[in-house]
Parts: C-alpha cells; structure tokens; sequence
C-alpha cells in the first residue's frame, strides 16, 4: 500500500525527480517502480530497513548504475539526455569512505574543487569556510588517516559541500558514529538546507535522524510504501511515534533492522 | 563543460597521483631497484656469455647491459602501469573511484586523465633508472659537459653538464609506450572481480611479455634457439615497445615498432573504456547476494 500525506499546499519546485524507476539485479528485482521528488531548501529523509534499495537508489541517481527503466532528473537535468553533465548540481556523501587517507584534509578537498572545476584561489576560500562551519577548520593540514570516524565524516560532509550543489544526497552518513557527533551532524545539515536552500536526499534507518517537518519516504522492499511529511505520515499510520509507523508501514519485519 | 574545468580536472587528477607517488617512497625504491638488480647481477653475469652483434640502431659492438637498458626502461613502465590498474581495482574497491565517477566529467576523459597521470609518474622512474645506469657505468649516450675540472676523488671530470638530446628523442617513445602498458592495465583492471585476484593477473601479464620479448637477446638469436618462441616474441606488444624506446635513446624511429604501440595503445585504450565499469564490483556483490537470497 503506498501513501501520500499532505504537504503544506505550497507549489514547489523538485530539485530532484525521481519518476517510475525500476532496477534488476539479474533476475531479482531491487526497485520497483520508485517515484518522488525532494525540493530545495528541504530535507527528505529516505527511510528503510538493510536491503530495502536505499544505496541502489542513490547509485542511480549518481550514475554509478545506468538506470533501465524511468526517469531521474537533478535540477530539470535528465541523465539521458545530459549524461554525466547532469551531475552538476548534485554532492554526495557515499555510505563508505571514500577519502583519500594518504592526503591531508586540504589535499583532499583541493583534489575535488579540481575535478568540479574550482580555481585553486576559490577552492581554498571555501574549503575554509566549509571546514569551519563543521568545527574542523583546524584540521585542514592533518592526514586524514589520523582522524577520527567523526572527524572523517564531516571532511566528506564539507567536500561534497565545496562547490555549492543545489541537491545533496546522504547515504546513511552517521553509520557508525556516536551519538553527540550523529546529533551535531544533522543539525547542520539540516541548518544548510534551510539557510542555502539546498534540496537534501538523506538515506537512514535511523528515526531520531527524522525531524517531523522533513518530508518522508519509506523504502521496502524496493517500493516506496509512504511519502509526505513525517509528521503527517505517522498521523496517517495512527502510530505514536515515527518507529511505530515505520514498523506498521513495513509489516514490522525490520524492527532489528532499524533504531530509535 | 568548459575547457578550463577540463584542465583544472586533469591537473588535479595529475597532481593526485604525484602527491600519492611521493608519498609512497619504496614504491619509487622498488621500481628502482628491480630493473637495477636485472642491469648489475643478470647484465653482468650475461656480459661474458652473450656477445651483441652489431644490430640496428647500434652502429658498433655494444656490451650486454647496454642491450638490455631499453627493455629494463620497458619494464619500468610495464609495473607502473599494472601498479597503476591495481590501484584503479583498489580505488574501486574502496569507493574512492565514486568520488571521480559522481562529477560532471566524461568517463572517457577521467580514464584518460589518470592513464596520463599514470605515465608522468612512470617518466619519473624511468630518468632515474637511466641516470643510475649511467652512474654504474652503463655506456649510454653520454651528458654533454658546459664547464668541467678534472677531480682526484672521481674517475672523470666533474662540473655542470647538461643531458644528451636523446633524453629528449626518447620521450615521445616514452610517453606512448607508458600509455600502451596503463590502457593495457586499465583492460585489464575492468576484467577483474577483485582486488585478490588480481597478483594472479599480474603474473600472467608481466612476466612472460618480459621473457618473450626482445628486452633479452635480440630476435635473431631467439630464432636460432626456437623457431615457434620467435613467433611469439614477434607478436609481443612488449618487443614493439622495448624497440620504439631502443631506436629513440638513439635518435631514431623505428616505424614498424610505431605502428605496433601505437595501434595496440589504440585497441587497448577503445577496450578499456568500453569495459570499465565503476558499479561492476557493487554489482556482482548485489546479484551474489540476490542469487544466495
């Protein structure tokens, strides 16, 4: 059963579009016709057990898979028509690490201004400002390899950051982090879509990462299974918190998949 | 796109693999030393047994090490382009090609790029390979001296000496065959499931192109041994390469060699990018899992 709760009634305008998309991994299918939109200045929380499709998803979206069937659009851009050129707009942050550890911060955030085409004078400006509003500003000369988890995480953070993206996408960024640095992260990030009207796409399972205006999608089994706000989604359920409805929603197959 | 994101993206591609190469210091020792081993312990035992004919480019007997420098040179970039395609398989592995793989960039263009950013490391390696050899006493074409005094402590003259034009001649030879061997690690990195099968590759790749190949004896004296391992080395990529650098370092071009690297380089490179696929290892892992499911 899919669900659509209602939003505020105001006309907005996706970031990002997400229309009929499927996906196969050889015989077994892992997305089923998926379709959403995430809107600038807002947070989509993409809620969804292990499995559930959430990393196929942004594989998708990123172009690392070549989607087969639907459509995907970042900011109006369609990546058939515009390949890789539609990746303009877009920042991750993939679930695994992906710094380099053998450079310093600065090494590794000058490297991709480079590839997302910054001169070096730009890039340094706003790695500055980028670093310092994670509290790691004092880190940019530090090999990454003497970081912590934490640490590591908001780099990534910043990195995807540096060339202003009107979309950003999460793939469970606080997988394995402690609770005041999971909390000081979604904070922020939830400060930048409001503030820099960015359009965040945020892949959890985890429901305190979920503030109750964010919109709200629940992933199983490859089928988007309700959408809209969360705080309307888990008065639709009749839950009394988010985990309720997400439990209520997925069958309550996930409970040990997900936590509070 | 604008070609002015084109080059700061390739800079920083280079400048990357710089940054990892001086960081990674017993790599360069290593690329060193091995074809160094092959040039004092192998070239001297072989220098007694072995006489060199006088076979184009080389206008005169030439002792055995310095038959043999070229096909080292070769070597050099053979390992520097396989060390390259693993750390492309490690890079994958990893999820830091996701990082190159997610900017608005053409595939084409970042396998490229880091081919290029490859091969400027191997150059590297390779002056420092022909500066040592010649400071073991291999007879390669010699420095030209601007202002020298002769020292008691050194057998020669010391001062300010520039190096020969062939340094020069030699690096387009240099710069082809270094992308020859990287396309060819780059085909092979996108054929291979993972990182541990790939030492597998590497010794079916590296040794037998460097044993079969004229980097040791010269193709007339391979086909007095063995008629069916001269065909073989014949049509090794690695004999074409080891040529094209050996008349180069003496100012010449030997165009079947040229046409052979270049064409392989070409095959090699098309292969590679139509093979390359950054989601093959996430891929696999998925349908395994959705197979054992």
């Amino acid at each position: 059963m899919q669900r659509e709760a209602s939003g505020d009634g105001k006309r907005r305008v996706p970031v990002l579009t997400v229309k009929d998309v499927s996906y196969w991994y050889g015989s077994k299918q892992a997305l089923k016709d998926v379709s959403f939109d995430v809107y600038s200045g807002k947070v989509t929380a993409l809620l969804g057990p292990n499995g559930a499709g959430k990393t196929t998803l942004f594989s998708l979206i990123t172009r690392l898979f070549d989607a087969s069937e639907g459509v995907i659009e970042i900011a109006g851009r369609s990546a058939a028509e515009w390949g890789s050129r539609a990746l303009g707009p877009l920042g991750v942050v993939f679930q695994q690490p992906t710094l380099d550890l053998d450079l310093t911060v600065k090494q590794n955030l000058r490297y991709f201004a480079a590839l997302r085409g910054l001169s070096r004078k730009d890039a340094d400006k706003r790695m500055e400002a980028a670093l310092a509003a994670l509290d790691m500003g004092e880190r940019i000369e530090e090999r990454v390899r003497s970081l912590n988890g934490g640490h590591r995480r908001r780099v990534e953070i910043a990195r995807a950051l540096l060339h202003s993206p009107e979309l950003l996408l999460l793939d469970e960024p606080t997988i394995g982090l402690d609770v005041p640095t999971r909390s000081a992260i979604v904070k922020h990030i939830h400060k930048l879509a409001r503030e820099d009207n960015i359009g965040v796409l945020w892949a959890t399972h985890l429901f305190d990462e979920v503030e109750e205006d964010d919109d709200l999608l629940v992933l199983d089994r490859g089928r988007i299974v309700a959408r809209g706000e969360a705080k309307d989604v888990v008065a639709e359920t009749g839950a009394r918190d988010l985990g309720g409805a997400f439990r209520l929603l997925i069958g309550g197959e996930a409970e040990e998949d997900v936590a509070a | 796109m604008s070609a002015t994101h084109l080059v700061r993206a390739f800079r920083g591609i280079v400048w990357r693999e710089m940054l990892r190469f001086l960081q990674q210091r017993e790599r360069f020792f290593a690329a060193l030393v091995r074809p160094l081993v092959w040039l004092i312990i192998f070239a001297a035992g072989f220098r007694a047994a072995l006489g060199i004919s006088i076979i184009p480019p080389y206008e005169t007997y030439i002792t055995y090490d310095v038959y043999i420098t070229p096909g080292l040179l070769a070597m050099i970039q053979l390992f520097n382009g396989m060390q390259s395609s693993l750390s492309m398989v490690y890079d994958r592995e990893m999820g830091s090609m996701r990082v190159l793989l997610t900017t608005p960039l053409p595939r084409w263009f970042l396998l490229l790029s880091r081919l290029f950013a490859s091969v400027i490391v191997s150059l590297f390696q390779v002056y420092a390979f022909i500066i040592v050899a010649q400071l073991v006493g291999v007879q390669l074409p010699p420095w030209i001296p601007i202002w020298t005094v002769p020292v008691d402590f050194w057998p020669g003259e010391l001062g300010l000496v520039v190096p020969p034009l062939e340094y020069l001649t030699v690096l387009p030879a240099l710069i082809l065959t270094g992308m020859m061997f990287g396309a060819l690690g780059m085909l092979l990195s996108s054929t291979i499931k993972q990182l541990e099968n790939f030492a597998g590759i590497m010794n079916f790749v590296i040794f037998p192109m460097f044993f079969a190949s004229s980097a040791l004896y010269p193709l007339w004296k391979m086909k007095e041994g063995s008629l069916w391992l001269y065909y073989i080395c014949l049509y090794n990529p690695f004999t074409w390469a080891v040529e094209l650098i050996r008349f180069a370092l003496y100012r010449q071009i030997n165009w079947t060699a040229l046409s052979v690297v270049v064409g392989c380089l070409v095959v090699f490179l098309a292969l590679s990018v139509w093979a390359y696929d950054p989601s093959r290892g996430i891929q696999q892992r998925k349908a395994g899992a959705a197979a054992a499911a």
